[in-house]
């Protein structure tokens, strides 16, 4: 089993609301984290991200000036911040395929459901930390690879030419928002 | 397409370049926080938090009180003011985030009443068509729900209570979207995560 020193990672939580900011900084400093940073909607989380260079993000999607999915979307933009490759958990209460496929589609790295629990937010911790993911960078997406099993009945177009890619196997982001304690 | 066992993460970043993306291994910048000590079996981080998350656990009442007020003024001002951009935000994220928190406050039965306001709110095309009486029903019955928890039966009745909600909400909303086959798979196909059905 891989254990994290806590201690040396830098995390910055985005949720509009207290009371969950209070939750997780609390389960944070469990683990054994010091440096935990909070903002209050998507603007001042980017510009906290800006500000502390995190190493990992976790931020709620619904947030009032502009959401979780836009803040991703905006950290995911090669050269235009010090670290596009940052690790971002998304943490909501948006349960819908349609949901866990945007959240994907914008770059997130993990995706984590509420109710939150410990459990769950420590192991998608240890899968950022020692787990990476390539990046992908095409002309309509730049975020980790989202490639996460192989289909031996796929029949399809191969949707990247020029190359076969090695696929990293993972439990998908949609297993993940099934179980929120996995 | 092929797999291989997946080989140890770089400390460097690589770039591969194909004919229509990139692959691109970054830099391992999170290395530095892989811990080389044994595993200690007597010092679970996990157990820790838990540990950590119940030392506050006597604030969680009046944190759930506090939603509630919240989800109560937010109706209220849509009640007064109708449907605008703001109060239709504020309606959803006061229901959203009582959605996702209480559980962890301890009143998990809360939670199903919670969801079904948010898909009649996030799932009505035009929200001025929903129905007063239907938002009443939903914020009177999660302050129900919540109030009445030290109840032996809350959870049992919050089941039966929700239920019903869902019933009406779900055959307000699929007529509401009949001419929107996209929405009605979304409205009507199963959640992901089942805490929340």
């Amino acid at each position: 089993m891989v254990r994290i020193d806590f201690n040396r990672l830098r995390f910055l939580v985005i949720d509009d609301n207290a009371h969950m900011r209070r939750i997780l900084r609390t389960l944070l400093h469990g683990f054994g984290a010091r440096d935990v940073y909070e903002a209050e909607d998507g603007a001042a989380g980017l510009e906290a991200f800006t500000h502390y260079i995190p190493d990992i993000v976790i931020t709620d999607w619904a947030m009032p000036i502009f959401d979780g999915l836009e803040l991703t979307q905006m950290i995911r933009q090669p050269g235009a911040n010090a670290n596009p490759y940052v690790a971002i958990i998304m943490l909501t209460g948006h349960s819908e395929k349609n949901r866990v496929t945007a959240a994907r589609d914008a770059g997130i790295t993990e995706f984590l459901a509420k109710p939150i629990s410990a459990k769950g937010l420590y192991q998608r911790i240890v899968n950022v930390v020692a787990n990476p993911r390539p990046f992908i960078k095409t002309k309509t997406y730049f975020g980790p690879d989202r490639r996460r099993s192989v289909n031996p009945a796929y029949v399809g177009p191969e949707r990247r030419k020029g190359g076969k890619a090695d696929v990293i196997r993972q439990a998908s982001l949609m297993e993940k928002a099934r179980v929120t304690s996995y | 397409m092929r797999s291989k066992q997946r080989p140890p993460p770089r400390d460097t970043a690589a770039v591969a370049t194909y004919a229509d993306h990139e692959v691109i291994t970054p830099e391992h910048k999170l290395r530095k926080a892989v811990s080389d000590a044994p595993f200690d079996p007597s010092d679970d981080p996990v157990a820790r938090a838990e540990k950590a998350l119940e030392s506050i656990s006597g604030e969680f009442s009046s944190w759930m009180e506090s939603e509630c007020e919240r989800l109560d003024k937010a109706r209220a001002t849509v009640l007064a003011s109708g449907f605008g951009k703001a109060n239709k935000e504020a309606l959803f994220h006061a229901a959203h985030d009582i959605k996702g928190e209480s559980a962890t406050f301890g009143y998990p039965a809360v939670a199903a009443a919670a969801d079904s306001l948010c898909r009649l709110i996030e799932f009505t095309p035009d929200p001025n068509r929903i129905p007063h009486t239907l938002v009443n029903q939903h914020v009177d019955a999660i302050r129900a729900i919540y109030r009445e928890y030290a109840r032996s039966d809350a959870v049992e009745l919050a089941t039966v209570l929700t239920l019903r909600l869902r019933e009406v909400t779900d055959e307000f909303l699929v007529h509401e979207n009949k001419a929107r086959p996209d929405m009605l798979a979304i409205i009507l196909g199963p959640p992901l995560a089942p805490d929340h059905a």
